[in-house]
């Protein structure tokens, strides 16, 4: 009956049957590999492929970190961050690049010229780079580009924050500025490196630069999951980024204004500074420039403009510019002199306008001779022949410690600003080993009047000048505003307990600050004194008083009778090139000589007299004499600097209270 | 009276509908709801195009199939050679005039839906050689004409369809032949020197494999040396299924799927989706449906009498297993990427239809088992 039938039936089936016993156990076996394989996956490497999963579906866009602001000590912000629209493109994500740039030109009326240099940046970039194709968008664009926003996949408008110098080129010099950042930003700062996005602004020189790290902030992000083809499909997370921490600066923005406004179409510098807490009130450098000019890539123009300008605005005077100290650094030799009792105050010298040593003839400023002088009348009328006696019997190297004591020939801000020269206070061994050659004892001569090899900064000599007005002690200056530094009540006391009025030669050594170690660096002679004698710092301040408030002081037409505004100081002329014979006898007028040629005018100033406080330096390139170009900025600046003074006071009391 | 009609074959409709196995039939059922779910999911939780023609085709074959389990399994036995005459026509017209997708001629368009024989061909394939070997002495099977008859019948489709090009597909017809012949009871001899033939001349058949097969088969032995080009398929795969985890990510939050890294998720990677979605367990439970489903048809063949329904039942459960094991093996990453859905679970009418044709015999089996077949 089955097909075949009887004994080849049953073995047919046995077969069958026996066959298909077998399969099953295949079956079985198969279906444990696969079970196994399936254990394997989700359970023993779950971990792996649920990163791996969110790995794909979840992309990171991190946002610009919103850079922390600088404020002055009255609080006004002068860098701080606005809002802005821009427009973004990513190529690679853009079905039809020419024509999508063709639309947004229509849109936007992009110049051929931008147009061309936008295609440019695109070829140099990778495709998956963020190409921005504008970083400021009027509020017009923006408007219209969102209206057609439609027909533009793949143009991204972008809401971002950008620098913003309130003060445009008041506070250039001393805040420096902000670019997009560079191949080099990236590579030299990890920071800048872990918080980069397509156009951040770095901060490029001065205190933008150096305190990059706590001005950055930390980047937004924003995490969305994406499809296959990387378009979000919704936003899973937002973290807000940390703006940076805001900075708090020791100006005044009142009184730094107005140092531009002096300083208007003149090349030149002016510092002021707190003679006892050393917090910097202003330090500007002229010409200076709209720092918001780089915030969005200057144009050809502008920056060929700033390069082309004779007078050099790149340039921070205060801190990079090294001129001849001229007459200025006077009151340090007359100082130095007295300490090293190299003279005594009853030293009398007979000037009759020109000296002759070491077979040379030594002019001084003044044709005629100031007839016999002594220490104090030198300093009043700024005697050359005098002080080139003084400094005969004093030397180079005794000058040279004075000068470094009192801040010269080193960094004011050590660190502060990269920018920041160091200046030079010769001495024979510096010659030596500079130059190769020995000391000529001419040379003490002209480095008595600030002439020769001698460059300070005008920030130095503000520094120098504050040191000396406050009875001679060393001070900490600083731009940084900390309300847990030293106040000036505490700063005074400690002064006053600091205070020698003579030391015996013997305790010399110990007591005065040691310049020869590595000890200069740290704060641990600060608030000490500077001198050996008190009475040699008194007598030196009591003569810059007389330069300027007594009758034929070099700066009496500059002075302020009112007590509450007087103020001492010490003018100087610092020559650009030697003076020939021919030019002496023609004696010309300083609009008669090449502007390159003219003399520097510098003047150094504290006030007010009675209980100084504050301590400045004017310096004008090629300006002429000291005392008619730059002692009456000074005049100008200390009514304002004076009345200031109050309102600073009450900001600060207001400011401990705080704490 | 009962046992009377039983033995003489004539049951009334009430005892026929009685003696359905409704075990088979709860597991197909829950099977179609699965996939209609699943199907909803890689629509991303919307029920658009591929859902509702998923769960339309499962319910009109599903009644199909109901209908046709009633057809005495005489039936089947005396079309056997009839169904594959047929489905082999459908295939030259397909390669004559069939519809081209995606670079293979695999589709003939009958109006109402277009038809894939290659699909039917993995049945019609199991009935012809049930009904060859119900015939044959078993003395007789390693006869020279014996073996060649057989291997014509299962070479031919083969050669068609792989000239589609659909290697998948001819690999499955070859595993669903090639078991109901070594089920029947053709010495293991012929199979080892077939394979080792095959073995011999693999480097030839290489040589005219379509560049894009080739890639597939060496991006199987090392799927991270392309991970956005071949490897794609494999690696977001193998991410799917492993980050699924014990339990799941849950219905329609498999990120996998909605977020399009899955590709033909709806055909043959549609259980990667179900394994991200239900994670180990799921897989487990869909695994033991199919086990059951394997077991009943295994167990209907068991009780068969006739010997066609018996050989027929035995290669279908084993032809599922091999679709079943093809495909989850390739999703998991242990075999190359080839076209071969799930049963069921996989969108597709031709497949969905060749095996509710499938699970018809088998029924038909069943409520027949008594029958003889002269």
């Amino acid at each position: 009956m089955f097909g075949g039938g009887g004994d080849s039936g049953y073995k047919k089936l046995s077969t069958v049957n026996r066959r298909m016993f077998i399969m099953t156990a295949a079956k079985l076996v198969i279906f444990g590999g696969i079970i196994t394989r399936l254990f394997s996956l989700q359970i023993n490497e779950n971990k792996k492929y649920l990163t791996l999963s969110d790995k794909n579906r979840l992309r990171e866009w991190r946002l610009p970190p919103v850079r922390g602001d600088f404020e002055d000590f009255f609080g006004n912000k002068i860098a701080s961050n606005l809002k802005v629209y821009q427009l973004h493109v990513v190529p690679e994500q853009v079905e039809d690049f020419r024509y999508l740039m063709i639309r947004l030109r229509d849109i936007l009326d992009i110049d051929s010229k931008t147009f061309k240099k936008i295609l440019k940046k695109r070829s140099q970039q990778k495709s998956w780079e963020t190409l921005i194709i504008s970083e400021n968008l009027s509020w017009d664009q923006f408007a219209k580009i969102n209206f057609y926003l439609h027909e533009l996949s793949g143009a991204k408008p972008v809401l971002s924050v950008a620098r913003n110098y309130p003060y445009d080129e008041k506070f250039t010099h001393l805040l420096g500025y902000v670019a997009q950042a560079s191949e080099r930003d990236l590579t030299e700062n990890e920071v800048i490196k872990k918080s980069h996005v397509p156009g951040l602004r770095v901060g490029k020189i001065g205190l933008e630069k150096t305190y990059e790290n706590q001005l950055i902030g930390s980047n937004g992000i924003q995490r969305y999951e994406v499809n296959a083809y990387g378009k979000r499909i919704n936003q899973i997370d937002f973290v807000e980024g940390k703006k940076g921490t805001n900075i708090k600066l020791t100006v005044d923005t009142e009184i730094q204004a107005q140092c531009n406004e002096l300083l208007k179409d003149k090349a030149g510098s002016i510092c002021v500074m707190d003679i006892y807490t050393g917090e910097l009130i202003a330090m500007h450098s002229s010409p200076s420039f709209d720092p918001n000019l780089f915030l969005y890539g200057i144009s050809h123009d502008n920056w060929n403009e700033i390069l082309n300008n004779p007078k050099k605005p790149l340039i921070n005077r205060s801190i990079q510019g090294l001129y001849p100290p001229g007459s200025t650094i006077k009151p340090i030799v007359a100082l130095s002199a007295l300490e090293n009792d190299v003279i005594s105050t009853k030293f009398k010298v007979n000037c009759t306008g020109k000296t002759e040593m070491y077979g040379q003839t030594y002019h001084c400023w003044k044709d005629t001779g100031h007839g016999i002088v002594n220490l104090r009348d030198a300093l009043k009328v700024s005697c050359d022949t005098f002080f080139y006696e003084m400094s005969r019997r004093l030397g180079v190297d005794r000058l040279n410690l004075t000068a470094k004591k009192f801040g010269l020939g080193e960094k004011v801000f050590n660190g502060t600003y990269i920018e920041e020269k160091e200046g030079l206070i010769p001495s024979t061994q510096w010659k030596k080993n500079a130059l190769g050659r020995g000391w000529v004892l001419g040379e003490t001569l002209i480095t008595g009047i600030g002439q020769g090899y001698m460059q300070t900064t005008p920030l130095q000599l503000c520094l120098m000048t504050a040191q000396l007005a406050n009875g001679g002690f060393k001070i900490k200056p600083k731009i940084i505003y900390d309300k847990k530094s030293d106040s000036y009540e505490k700063i005074k006391a400690e002064m006053e307990k600091n205070r020698i009025d003579l030391l015996s030669d013997f305790q010399q050594d110990d007591a005065l600050v040691d310049f020869s170690s590595e000890k200069k660096k740290r704060d641990t002679d600060l608030y000490k004194p500077l001198y050996r004698n008190q009475e040699n710092v008194k007598f030196v301040l009591e003569a810059m008083f007389a330069s300027t408030n007594e009758v034929r002081g070099t700066s009496y037409s500059s002075r302020i009778s009112d007590k509450k505004y007087q103020f001492a100081g010490k003018t100087g002329t610092s020559q650009v090139k030697k003076i020939t014979e021919i030019q002496r006898e023609l004696d010309l007028d300083i609009s008669q000589i090449p502007y390159e040629e003219r003399d520097h005018a510098l003047f150094v100033a504290f006030g007010p007299y009675v209980n100084p406080r504050y301590a400045l330096s004017v310096f004008v390139e090629h300006g002429g004499a000291g005392s008619s170009a730059a002692a009456p900025l000074a005049k100008k600046l200390f009514k304002t600097i004076i009345d200031r003074h109050e309102e600073r006071e009450k900001i600060r009391e207001k400011s401990l209270m705080e704490i | 009276m009962f046992k009377e009609t039983a033995l003489s074959g004539q049951t009334t409709f009430f005892q026929k509908l009685r003696s359905l196995d409704y075990i088979l039939l709860a597991c197909i059922l829950i099977l179609g709801v699965i996939s209609s779910l699943a199907m909803y999911a890689t629509d991303g939780g919307e029920l658009l195009y591929h859902t509702k023609s998923h769960v339309l085709r499962f319910i009109i074959f599903f009644v199909m199939m109901f209908v046709l389990s009633f057809l005495n399994i005489r039936f089947w036995h005396a079309t056997g050679y009839l169904f594959y005459i047929i489905v082999l026509g459908l295939l030259i017209w397909a390669s004559l005039y069939g519809i081209t997708a995606s670079g293979s001629q695999r589709w003939v368009d009958l109006y109402f839906i277009n038809l894939q024989p290659s699909e039917l061909m993995k049945i019609a394939i199991i009935v012809c050689f049930a009904k060859f070997y119900h015939r044959a002495q078993i003395n007789q099977i390693n006869n020279f004409k014996n073996l060649l008859v057989p291997m014509m019948i299962l070479i031919l489709p083969i050669l068609l369809v792989v000239s589609q090009p659909d290697l998948g597909t001819s690999i499955l017809i070859a595993l669903s032949g090639i078991i109901v012949l070594w089920l029947a009871g053709i010495n293991l001899k012929y199979f080892i020197y077939s394979g080792l033939f095959l073995l011999i001349s693999m480097p030839f058949v290489i040589a005219f494999l379509k560049p894009y097969q080739k890639l597939r088969i060496l991006t199987f032995f090392n799927p991270d040396k392309d991970p956005l080009g071949a490897g794609y398929q494999i690696i977001q795969s193998k991410i799917a299924i492993g980050s699924g985890g014990l339990t799941g990510k849950g219905f329609l939050k498999g990120t996998q799927g909605y977020l399009e890294f899955l590709p033909e998720k709806h055909t043959d990677f549609i259980f990667t989706l179900f394994s991200e979605e239900h994670g180990f367990i799921g897989s487990l439970a869909l695994l033991f449906i199919y086990g059951v489903i394997i077991y009943r048809v295994i167990d209907i063949g068991k009780n068969a009498r006739s010997f066609f329904g018996k050989l027929f039942c035995f290669g279908f459960a084993s032809s599922i297993f091999v679709f079943i094991t093809v495909n989850m093996s390739m999703v998991l990453g242990l075999l190359p990427i080839v076209g071969s859905p799930l049963p069921i679970m996989s969108y597709g009418g031709s497949s969905m239809l060749a095996t509710m044709i499938g699970f018809s015999i088998v029924m038909s089996t069943k409520i027949y088992q008594k029958q003889l077949i002269a």
